[in-house]
């Protein structure tokens, strides 16, 4: 193996060097973007991988850089052992899982793509896949402008957003990500692809929540939503049970763009199911108290946790208390309360690396969607009988899916829960669930998972060979894998 | 790939026949590991372990032999393994160990070259092998079965014990050396074992069956702990016991 710094015309991007070392000291000038081993985590920081990391300084480098890949067939190292190296790209690491991480190959940081064009008079604009969507909102919000579609964290790229094809809080209204997406920059081993949904819609929707598996993101036009004011109105219940939440839910949730419950799924057989409502617009000038600023710009966080928390900090004793402070808090009936973006939006924002609560084991967060009310409710109960502990449960109403064979969201019910690692119990009581979210024709958010089989996942998406032969047009030789698509064996990952 | 919980899809062993690797690797199957690679010496009783693996849910168990008193074998082995598990190994379970007969085997010097070789060097250098390997791949865990014969070396088994010592040791430092690779290494330390290598044997304190060591495997597997111990109260006991004085030392049973 060569000692020298890999690069794009450096000719050992894959094969890890005997020692992970920085050597951007000493790569030649004309090298453009060094590559360094680096130990990858998704944000539950479950399952590490070494991979070489490379930042290319712009969309031209990008496909360059895949171009060579192909050339070389699979990304072969220099010994000539193929079926190892692979690339993926990664944003800020947020998907919870392997998505973003790829063992033995090549990791493409997209954190120099980060160019923001003007804001079109309709309100669409050019942002290149590494802005995340904080400054996204920053740069907006002062002309009348949002993000059409908030997932629960400002902390992820617009790319991450496309690959994961994430949902928010108005999916009932609006759908997920890529339904405000009009066209996508792709680079691919075979070339870069202009696609939207009127242009190449087969590849635009198997890049919509593709998990980066088609090709590399590195332009977006993203259509914004306009908005009055940087402020929310917000009108806040709580229900004692699953059946009053949902009930309410189905009736009334189309009356605002924004609806979301959390659910208590951990608290003794009474109160099982006990829930607070959160549903809201965004305010109106008018709405806004005099003297109040109408934009008020969001703050990086505040709070930092230095450490990984010590084992076992959030216990069953401490989540149980936890959720108990969280429901009493919240008020029984209240309507037309003015929130800013951050606390309506993005409560956990303030804290950075709020994962390392978890403690050094990490954890494993579990959405899944299921078409009926029935089948929730078997989950609840089966989440609360086999005593896990379980955090921050967060229940939510799908409108309509969208064409992409593996974008998350489909009409019905979805739940997300956040399972420290460490129970005994936890493998099996998730593989129960699986087969309750199979059996109802359901399925799994895959940027969040890190323990599905490849049997379940092929039963809960169809589709898949839709994803693969129209990744196979761009990507023949499989160069895009991810430690997700190894594990879960779609894809370049094979099955 | 190896998942949330350290439960592999495609993993080594090297020792394939001992029974704790046996029950191991049956309890891994059925998390969900398919394809096993058993290596060990006898290839009659490699074929009647490839059946069981398949039996307990794994689709492929092919099977590799080797003679552990012939070290300079041991890097060809691991290769051959690796050959057969296909594009990734997320796991490798160093199993490969002989208790020996003290008493007979002392006076031979012949003996203990073969018993240090079988313990340690063979070991020793196949986990050199597979480290190599799998720091490339850049993930993969590393299980070696020690034993807290090891931990305080005694009469009546000193040969066994000084080269577990050795290899436990030796695990250790490999562990230290694969920090921030992607590679987690895990010693597991049982006590005294009711198997058929221990047959014939009275059990010591704290006796354990290979299922107990293999629970204690799966559970480690999600928590990353560098020495596990089977039970885990023989930690606390060999944290007095390593501290005793010879006098008494001589004494314990077992």
């Amino acid at each position: 193996m060569k000692a020298t710094a890999p690069g794009v015309s450096g000719g050992d991007i894959v094969g890890l060097r005997p020692e992970p070392a920085l050597e951007t000291n000493n790569h030649r000038s004309e090298e453009p973007t060094p590559a360094e081993a680096r130990l990858l985590r998704g944000w539950g920081r479950t399952a590490p991988t070494t991979a070489h990391v490379v930042a290319p300084r712009g969309p031209d480098e990008v496909a360059a850089l895949l171009g060579v890949f192909d050339a070389r067939g699979q990304g072969a190292g220099p010994d000539g052992h193929t079926g190892r190296g692979g690339v993926i790209p990664r944003g800020l690491g947020r998907s919870y899982g392997d998505a973003a991480q790829c063992a033995g190959g090549t990791v493409v940081s997209t954190e120099h793509l980060d160019r923001i064009g003007a804001i079109g008079s309709g309100g669409s604009v050019v942002v290149g896949a590494g802005v995340d969507l904080h400054r996204l909102i920053c740069e907006v919000l002062p002309s009348g402008w949002f993000i059409p579609v908030s997932p629960g964290t400002r902390q992820v790229t617009v790319g991450g957003a496309i690959a994961a094809d994430v949902h928010g809080k108005n999916h009932h209204r609006d759908g997920s990500f890529c339904q405000h997406v009009t066209s996508v920059t792709l680079a691919t081993p075979t070339g870069v692809h202009l696609v939207g949904p009127h242009d190449d819609p087969t590849l635009f929707w198997a890049t919509a929540g593709g998990l980066g598996l088609t090709g590399i993101v590195t332009e977006a036009i993203v259509q914004l939503l306009a908005v009055d004011t940087s402020w929310m109105v917000v009108d806040t219940e709580r229900f004692d049970d699953l059946d009053g939440v949902m009930a309410r839910m189905d009736q009334s949730d189309m009356s605002y763009r924004y609806s979301v419950a959390w659910l208590d799924c951990a608290a003794r057989t009474s109160r099982r199911g006990r829930a607070v409502l959160t549903r809201g617009d965004h305010a109106p000038r008018a709405a806004l108290p005099r003297g109040t600023e109408p934009v008020r710009l969001p703050r990086r966080p505040v709070l930092r946790v230095p450490v990984p928390a010590p084992r076992g900090l959030l216990n069953a004793t401490t989540i149980a208390w936890f959720n108990e402070l969280w429901f009493r808090r919240s008020p029984r009936n209240q309507s037309g309360e003015l929130s800013t973006i951050e606390s309506y939006f993005y409560p956990l924002d303030f804290i950075a690396d709020w994962n390392l609560l978890y403690g050094p084991l990490g954890f494993v967060q579990y959405q899944f969607v299921v078409g009926d009310a029935e089948a929730l409710r078997a989950t609840v109960d089966t989440i609360g009988a086999s005593g896990v502990p379980s955090f921050l449960a967060v229940l939510k109403r799908f409108g309509a899916g969208n064409p992409g064979p593996l974008s998350f969201p489909m009409e019905g019910w979805t739940l997300a829960l956040d399972f420290p690692i460490g129970p005994p119990g936890l493998p099996g009581l998730l593989r129960r669930l699986d087969d309750v979210v199979m059996e109802a024709g359901g399925r799994v958010y895959l940027a969040k998972d890190s323990r599905l089989s490849p049997d379940a996942l092929h039963a809960m998406y169809p589709r898949l060979d839709e994803l693969d032969s129209a990744r196979r047009r761009v990507d023949p030789e499989g160069v895009l894998r991810s430690d997700l698509s190894r594990r879960l064996q779609f894809a370049g990952g094979v099955r | 790939m190896n998942n949330a919980f350290g439960v592999p899809q495609s993993m080594v062993v090297l020792g394939g026949t001992s029974e704790i690797a046996s029950t191991i690797v049956r309890r891994l199957a059925q998390e969900g590991c398919r394809t096993v690679v058993l290596a060990g010496r006898d290839a009659i009783a490699l074929a009647t372990a490839a059946a069981a693996t398949i039996e307990a849910g794994a689709t492929l168990a092919p099977t590799v032999t080797f003679d552990a008193r012939a070290a300079g074998g041991a890097a060809a082995c691991v290769d051959e393994c690796f050959a057969s598990a296909g594009p990734d190994v997320d796991l490798v379970l160093m199993a490969v160990g002989q208790l020996g007969e003290q008493m007979a085997d002392e006076g031979d010097p012949d003996r203990t070259a073969e018993m240090v070789t079988v313990n340690f060097t063979w070991p020793a250098t196949a986990l050199t092998a597979a480290a190599a390997r799998l720091r490339r791949q850049g993930h993969g865990r590393v299980l070696v079965l020690s034993s807290v014969a090891g931990v305080r070396v005694r009469r009546s088994n000193y040969t066994y014990g000084s080269a577990k010592a050795g290899l436990d040791a030796f695990a250790l430092g490999l562990a230290e050396s694969l920090r921030d690779s992607g590679v987690v290494v895990q010693v597991i330390r049982p006590g005294f074992v009711t198997t058929k290598m221990t047959k014939g044997r009275d059990p010591a304190p704290f006796a354990t069956g290979p299922d107990d060591v293999a629970s204690a495997v799966v559970a480690a597997l999600g928590g990353g702990r560098l020495v596990v111990w089977v039970p885990s109260t023989v930690r606390w006991v060999f944290l007095a016991l390593v501290h005793l004085p010879r006098v008494l030392w001589r004494r314990v049973p077992g």
